[in-house]
C-alpha cells in the first residue's frame, strides 16, 4: 500500500518562528488518522502547506501514485485532485441555502464556462447527501439559519460532495453537544472506509472514539506516532500535552 | 424560458415594455417633449450599466470604481464613427460647389481639419485609422473595454489584490483615463469631447422626435435583454459560485474553483456590457467629453446600486432609474427653488447635498436598499426560520462559546 499523501522535510519559518521543523508525515488510503498537539503545535500551518495555502520553506508534499508535488500548485488545484478541507469555524456560506452549498460542493466541472452552460439539478445527489448528514428536512433553508452543529455538518456534507481522497478536518467537534458529537464521529469513521482522513482534534475523549492511530505534534515535528494507549503512555507526550491541566489542553 | 417565470423578470420586462411604448405613444400625440424621451432614454441605458454594476459588486464583490470609464469608452467609439461620418457628409456638400469634384482624400482632409482644427492638427491621429467604418468602431464599443477590463483584472487577481486596495486601483485608472483623454493630443479633441452625435448619418431627413424613439426602443431591447442574461447568469450554480466568492473566496478555492477565473469573466463582460449602454447612451445626449468618464461618475454609479439595493438586479434598475430621473428633475430647474427669505435654496447645487443624505439613511435604515424593502413587504420575516433548534442557542453561539 503505498502512501497517498507524503509529506517530507517539511519547514516553514513565520518571522523566525519555526511553526513547521523538518516535518514528515505519510497516510494511505483508506485510513483514519488524528492529529493531535498543543496550541502552536503547527496543526494548522501543516494543514495550509498541504492545501496550498501556505509554501513551504523547504521539503516536499507528494501527492497520489503519479508523486505531483503540491507544493507547486494552488489551492484549488489541489481541491480537484481530490484533498478537501473543513475549517474549525464552521464556513458555510450563509446566503445560500443547504441545496446550494451541497450543490457548489459536488464533484463536477468547476471552470466559468462549463459551469454557466452545463446545468444539471443533481437533486438524488444532493438529497442523498443531506439524507447522509441528516439535513435532509433543512435543503431549503439559508444555511446561516442553521445550529452551529447544523452547520458543521453541512460542511463535512459538502466536503463529502467533493468526492475526495484525502479530507482534512480541523477541529470537528468543537462546541457540539455530546449527542451532535456522536453523530459527528459516525459521518467520520464511515468516511474514512473509502478515503483517507486526517482529524485535527484537542479533545483526548473524541479521539479515542475514533479509534484510529495518532500523530503527535509539538513544535513544528512529530512527537509521537502510534495507537492512542501507545502514545498516552509516551512519557515526552505526557510532559508536553497530556501533563498539562483540562483546561489548559482545551483552550 | 423558464427565465420568465421568475417573477422579477417578468415583472422588470412588463415594466420596461409599459414605460417604452406609453413614453412613445405619448410622444407620437404630442404630450411628452423630445427632451423628455431622450431623457427616458438615457435613464434605461444607465439602468443597464447598474445591471452590470450589481454584477460585478453586488453579486460577486468586485466594488469597481471604474465601470464608467468603459461606459465612456464605449460613448467615444460608436461617438467616433457619428461624427467622422456626418462631417465628412457635411464637407463633402460643402465640396460640390467648387468646379472640380471632391477626391476622396480631399474630403478626409476637410473633415480632418473641421474635427482636429480645434486642437491644432489638420489630420486624423491612429486611432481613428478606421472610425469611417461602422463596424469596426461598433466591434470597438465592446472590444476596447473588454480588452482594458481584461488586461487589468488579469493583473489585479493574479495578485490577489481585493477589497478597498482594488476599488483604489480601479478609481486610480479611471482618472488616469480622464486625465489623458483631456490633453489635446489623446486624439479624442481633449476637453472639447466628441459632438453632434444625436445626428444620425444617413437619416438627416428624420426629425429628432423620432431618432429620439429610436434611440428609446433600443435602449429597451438592450436593457431587457441585459436583464435576462444577468437573470441566468446569477441563477444556477454560476451565481452560486459568484456569491460564494463575494461571502468567503478562500473557501471557494478550497472546493476546487479557480476564484480568479470567475472574477476576471464577470469583470470583463459586465465592462463589455458597460461599452454597450455608454453606446447607446451618448447618441441621445449628444455630447461626451472626459469629464463624463471622471472618477465621480462611477462612485455615482455605486451609489445608485447601493441605493436600490446591491445582489438584486431589479434593484440596480431601480436605484439607478430612481437617482437618475431625480437627478435631472432636481438639477433641470423641474424643483422650485425654496426661498427662505435670506437664503434661496437653489436644487442645482443643494441637490448632491438631498441625495447624500438619501444615501446615508439608506446605509441607516435599509442597507439592503429600496430592493430590500421591497423583499420585506413580500416576504415578512418568520419566526420559525431559525431551524430546528429553533434559535435556542444562537445567542451562545454567536459569543462562540461552547454549546
Amino acid at each position: 500500500m503505498s502512501a497517498l499523501l507524503e509529506v517530507s522535510g517539511v519547514t516553514k519559518t513565520f518571522d523566525g518562528f519555526r511553526a513547521i521543523d523538518n516535518l514528515s508525515f505519510s497516510i494511505s488510503e483508506p485510513e483514519m488518522r488524528a492529529v493531535i498537539g498543543p496550541n502552536g503545535a503547527g496543526k494548522t500551518t501543516f494543514m495550509d502547506i498541504v492545501t496550498g495555502k501556505t509554501r513551504p520553506d523547504t521539503g516536499t508534499v507528494r501527492w497520489g501514485e503519479t508523486s505531483t508535488d503540491l507544493t507547486r500548485l494552488s489551492e484549488a488545484r489541489i481541491a480537484r485532485l481530490g484533498l478537501g478541507r473543513k475549517f474549525q469555524k464552521p464556513t458555510v456560506f450563509e446566503d445560500q441555502t443547504v441545496r446550494e452549498n451541497l450543490r457548489l460542493a459536488l464533484k463536477g466541472a468547476r471552470g466559468p464556462v462549463p459551469v454557466l452552460f452545463k446545468r444539471r439539478a443533481r437533486a438524488d445527489q444532493i438529497a442523498a447527501l443531506a439524507d447522509q448528514v441528516g439535513l435532509s428536512d433543512a435543503l431549503n433553508i439559508k444555511s446561516g439559519a442553521l445550529s452551529h452543529g447544523q452547520k458543521q455538518w453541512l460542511e463535512i456534507g459538502m466536503l463529502l460532495a467533493q468526492e475526495p481522497r484525502l479530507l482534512l478536518v480541523d477541529e470537528p467537534a468543537a462546541g457540539m453537544t455530546t449527542a451532535e458529537r456522536e453523530k459527528t464521529t459516525a459521518m467520520l469513521v464511515e468516511a474514512a472506509k473509502t478515503r483517507a482522513v486526517v482529524v485535527v482534534e484537542h479533545d483526548m475523549e473524541f479521539v479515542r472514539r475514533l479509534n484510529c492511530r495518532v500523530t503527535v505534534l509539538h513544535e513544528g515535528r512529530v512527537l509521537a506516532e502510534g495507537s492512542l494507549d501507545h502514545v498516552t503512555a509516551n512519557p515526552q507526550v505526557i510532559d508536553v500535552y497530556l501533563g498539562r491541566d483540562e483546561g489548559d489542553s482545551n483552550a | 424560458m423558464t427565465l420568465l417565470r421568475i417573477p422579477h423578470v417578468a415583472t422588470v420586462l412588463v415594466c420596461l415594455a409599459i414605460v417604452t411604448i406609453g413614453a412613445t405613444v405619448l410622444a407620437e400625440a404630442g404630450l411628452v417633449s423630445t427632451s423628455f424621451v431622450k431623457t427616458l432614454g438615457k435613464t434605461l441605458c444607465l439602468c443597464l450599466v447598474a445591471v452590470a454594476m450589481d454584477l460585478v459588486w453586488g453579486y460577486t464583490g468586485i466594488l469597481s470604481l471604474g465601470h464608467m470609464a468603459f461606459f465612456g469608452i464605449g460613448g467615444y467609439s460608436i461617438g467616433m464613427w457619428l461624427m467622422r461620418a456626418r462631417t465628412e457628409g457635411i464637407v463633402a456638400t460643402q465640396l460640390e460647389r467648387a468646379a472640380l469634384p471632391p477626391t476622396p482624400a480631399e474630403i478626409d482632409q476637410a473633415a480632418a481639419l473641421q474635427i482636429f482644427g480645434v486642437v491644432g492638427s489638420d489630420e486624423f491621429p491612429w486611432m481613428w485609422a478606421f472610425s469611417d467604418v461602422l463596424f469596426v468602431q461598433l466591434l470597438a464599443v465592446v472590444a476596447v473595454p473588454g480588452l482594458l477590463a481584461l488586461v487589468f483584472g488579469w493583473l489585479a487577481f493574479r495578485s490577489r489584490v481585493t477589497g478597498v486596495y482594488l476599488s483604489i486601483l480601479t478609481q486610480a485608472g479611471t482618472l488616469a483615463l480622464s486625465l489623458w483623454l483631456f490633453q489635446n493630443d489623446s486624439g479624442l479633441r481633449g476637453n472639447n469631447g466628441l459632438s453632434g452625435l444625436q445626428n444620425i448619418p444617413g437619416a438627416e431627413g428624420v426629425p429628432q422626435s423620432t431618432v429620439s424613439l429610436w434611440f428609446l426602443w433600443a435602449s429597451a431591447v438592450a436593457l431587457g435583454l441585459t436583464y435576462v442574461l444577468a437573470a441566468w447568469v446569477v441563477t444556477d450554480r454560476f451565481g452560486s459560485v459568484l456569491r460564494a466568492i463575494r461571502d468567503d473566496e478562500t473557501r471557494v478555492r478550497f472546493l476546487g474553483y479557480n476564484v480568479e477565473a470567475y472574477k476576471l469573466a464577470v469583470f470583463t463582460g459586465t465592462a463589455m456590457l458597460a461599452g454597450i449602454a455608454g453606446a447607446l447612451y451618448y447618441p441621445q445626449a449628444g455630447i461626451i467629453n472626459p469629464a463624463e468618464i471622471a472618477p465621480i461618475a462611477s462612485i455615482y454609479l455605486a451609489v445608485w446600486v447601493a441605493i436600490g439595493g446591491r445582489g438584486r438586479l431589479y434593484g440596480a434598475i431601480l436605484g439607478a432609474a430612481a437617482v437618475s430621473l431625480l437627478s435631472s428633475w432636481f438639477t433641470g430647474g423641474g424643483a422650485p427653488d425654496i426661498d427662505l427669505g435670506i437664503y434661496t435654496v437653489l436644487w442645482t447645487d443643494w441637490w448632491l447635498v438631498l441625495l447624500g443624505f438619501g444615501f446615508v439613511a439608506v446605509t441607516l435604515f435599509a442597507p439592503e436598499g429600496i430592493g430590500g424593502l421591497f423583499d420585506r413587504i413580500a416576504r415578512p420575516k418568520r419566526v420559525g426560520d431559525l431551524g430546528p433548534d429553533a434559535g435556542a442557542l444562537r445567542q451562545e453561539e454567536a459569543r462562540g462559546e461552547k454549546v
